[in-house]
């Protein structure tokens, strides 16, 4: 290798933070959406390196369903207390006690579509103008069409066919009072690069992406966890060694049967994957256009 | 294995072509020889397939995103695709043949390191081509790929071949593009891709992939003329880091030192580099394209927009500035309109003054008669901005050389630009 060059991984780091600083100085204000999944613990990890020695300037937003994995909640809470950031929580219990959203029924019910009510919402209320996610575009084929810098109407929502060119490195964050941008820095990322970067950086992730023995229950082709949220007919309760590799809502995750419990071992088995990781999201399978149906309404 | 993967290297690259020249077939050929298509995705492909009574799986819709998109068998935008090998990660900017094209493409030439170019062997050297070739050409994308594909209807015969080879290259003649290769393959039975064709021993030169892997890009970043444009300004304000005042940003060309003399436009105040500090640590030489904060010996006023330079080597300073711009959106350039201009991390207000002449990117005529620009046109202007920008022609510096208009009233993106 010659001498000035960098190795991909530092490339899509030097890249990310180029678009973390850009919002920064784009927007009046800006905020990171804080999931507890891997791919936000990143954008976070991101942010400190973009603005180091100074503290990032962004607030976490949390969008709390409620129906969440408690180790993501410790995760998260734990996280906020260590980087002495600011988390601002939009409760979608709250949305629904409100009535500005309403609950699905029946077995397979989820708050993941109802929450971007809370999402647009907590957005509106806290005048946020730019809103940075973990999305990258390998994941899903609606999200390989973002841009890094995506433009979001009055309504939030978003309209895949007319979309600003993205040119060079020459970012346009510009947008009427009312509209927001979402922004993704992770854009170019593939998942293999989240785990390698993760590994190299000796990142703390939740404990539930490691293999653990977990009550679950064979539904809709995956593991799902056994919870107080689900709603069980008469399902075999089995326990089973297991690691997710995405994190939503508890009742809409599948795990997949796992014995990665160290980070070198889940970076193997990612190479080695025959199925997508979003492959167990139920959230997913409503469609074949389920997310850019749910991005256009303004969803993550 | 790990090892490995971590010191890979990105190599970003265009396609571009039509429904037929199978550029689909290509693309799903590289994503599945190369293990980045997963079962689910192909299920999912299957039984779109047979929905829609379609005997084969239909690799086209592994790279149709949108809705509309599957629905009508096209594409619309521009879509990225990512696959890795054990040498390189691969970061395709797939765009679409005829909707929209000039923006799409234009678009996806903007970051890459290459431009594969498909001919079909039984077609030769079409108008689409040449609209590729311009438009890798202008971009100043280093490397170009030629693949003449769909040799297996035309047994592979090497006359064929050399035939398309002679002719591009005697348009590419015109153009200015420094590395072209051409390949003869077949994406659909797998020839020259990833494996090398028995069918075609004649052919001396490497396979797709291998061309993919090993293709120098060392040298596509600018190593030499020292520019760094200060994004952002950070103050820590900590008893730690009290007096810390360091300027964040991406290095847009050259490299930089501790100590080096540097000179910050447009104030001309001079001064020394004190440290390149990252999160991990202070460096010793900043490159191209990393993201560092610098600190400077004297405390002097930075901030965003300005540009940090070695004092014995500096952009030029204009106002009136000379560039190609391609047009994006639907309404067209508008008399005396002022515009939003975005060069490096630096705004200000531009006018087009004149439009000098509209290019036809199939035969590279100047047409100077003609001077209402829409939708995907190529034209050369003049532009007077309201205050001096920092610039190095696009040949030299694609980071410092480039520019996009805003609509003041809309905020869209509505031209992009490259400096002569």
């Amino acid at each position: 290798m010659t001498k000035y060059n960098l190795t991909h991984l530092k490339e899509l780091e030097a890249e990310s933070i180029f678009i973390l600083r850009e919002v920064a100085a784009q927007f009046q204000k800006p905020a990171i959406l804080f999931s507890g999944g891997k791919d936000s613990i990143c954008v976070v990890h991101l942010a400190r390196k973009a603005f180091h020695p100074a503290k990032f300037p962004f607030p976490l937003v949390h969008i709390d369903t409620g129906h969440n994995f408690p180790e993501t909640i410790a995760f998260r809470d734990n996280l906020v207390k260590k980087m002495g950031a600011k988390l601002i929580i939009g409760s979608v219990q709250k949305s629904i006690d409100e009535g500005r959203a309403s609950e699905e029924k029946g077995k397979n019910a989820s708050r993941n579509a109802i929450q971007t009510v809370t999402l647009l919402d907590t957005i509106e209320d806290n005048g946020f103008d730019a809103c940075l996610g973990g999305a990258r575009r390998d994941e899903e084929k609606s999200r390989a069409k973002e841009r890094f810098f995506s433009h979001r109407d009055e309504f939030g929502q978003w309209d895949p066919k007319n979309q600003r060119p993205e040119l060079w490195n020459i970012f346009n964050g510009k947008c009427q009072i009312g509209e927001h941008f979402r922004v993704f820095p992770l854009s170019n990322w593939t998942e293999m690069d989240v785990w390698q970067y993760i590994l190299t950086e000796k990142m703390e992730i939740p404990s539930l992406y490691f293999a653990h023995q977990r009550d679950v229950i064979w539904r809709n082709n995956t593991w799902l966890p056994v919870s107080q949220y689900i709603q069980m007919d008469d399902e075999e309760v089995v326990t089973k060694k297991l690691r997710f590799r995405t994190l939503g809502d508890i009742t809409i995750t599948g795990g997949v049967e796992s014995k990665a419990d160290t980070l070198e071992k889940i970076v193997e088995e990612v190479a080695s994957a025959r199925h997508t990781e979003r492959g167990n999201r139920a959230d997913d399978k409503r469609s074949e256009t389920a997310m850019e149906d749910r991005k256009k309404e303004g969803y993550f | 294995m790990m090892r490995g993967y971590l010191d890979m290297e990105l190599l970003r690259f265009t396609t571009a072509g039509s429904v037929d020249d199978g550029k689909s077939t290509l693309i799903g050929r590289l994503l599945y020889d190369s293990k980045s298509i997963f079962e689910d995705q192909l299920d999912q492909v299957k039984e779109t397939s047979e929905r829609r009574g379609s005997e084969e799986v239909d690799l086209a819709l592994l790279t149709d995103g949108l809705k509309d998109e599957r629905e009508q068998g096209i594409t619309i935008d521009v879509a990225y695709r990512y696959f890795a090998t054990p040498k390189r990660k691969f970061i395709i900017a797939d765009t679409p043949g005829h909707i929209q094209y000039t923006r799409n493409m234009v678009t996806g030439a903007s970051t890459a390191n290459l431009a594969l170019i498909l001919i079909d062997a039984r077609n030769g050297v079409v108008e689409q081509t040449c609209r590729h070739s311009v438009i890798a050409s202008l971009l100043q994308i280093p490397h170009l790929v030629v693949c003449v594909n769909k040799m297996d209807l035309v047994s592979y015969d090497e006359i064929a071949f050399k035939k398309i080879k002679n002719n591009f290259e005697d348009f590419a003649s015109k153009l200015d593009v420094k590395d072209v290769r051409f390949i003869p393959i077949s994406a659909l039975k797998g020839d020259n891709v990833v494996n090398r064709s028995d069918k075609m021993p004649w052919h001396e030169g490497a396979t797709l992939l291998y061309t993919l892997e090993n293709i120098h890009i060392g040298s596509d970043q600018n190593h030499i003329d020292c520019r760094f444009p200060v994004q952002t300004v950070i103050r820590p304000k900590t008893d730690e880091y009290h007096d810390y005042r360091g300027y964040a940003g991406r290095i847009a060309g050259g490299v930089f030192k501790p100590g080096d003399e540097v000179t910050v436009l447009p104030s001309g105040f001079a001064s020394k580099i004190k440290s390149i500090d990252t999160f991990e640590g202070p460096v010793l030489e900043a490159f191209a394209p990393m993201s560092v904060t610098i600190s400077l010996e004297d405390d002097i006023d930075v901030s965003r927009g300005d540009m940090i330079v070695r004092t014995n080597n500096k952009p030029d300073s204009k106002q009136d500035i000379e560039v190609m711009l391609c047009w994006l959106n639907n309404k067209g350039p508008m008399q005396r309109a002022k515009y939003t201009i975005r060069h490096t991390t630096f705004e200000a207000k531009a006018m087009i003054r004149e439009i000098r002449y509209k290019l036809d990117i199939s035969t590279l005529h100047r047409n100077e008669e003609e001077k209402s620009i829409g939708a995907n046109d190529i034209c050369r202007a003049s532009l007077r901005t309201t205050k001096p920008l920092l610039i190095d022609s696009y040949r030299r510096n694609r980071n410092t050389g480039s520019i996009i208009l805003v609509d003041e009233a809309t905020n869209e993106t509505i031209a992009a630009g490259m400096v002569i």
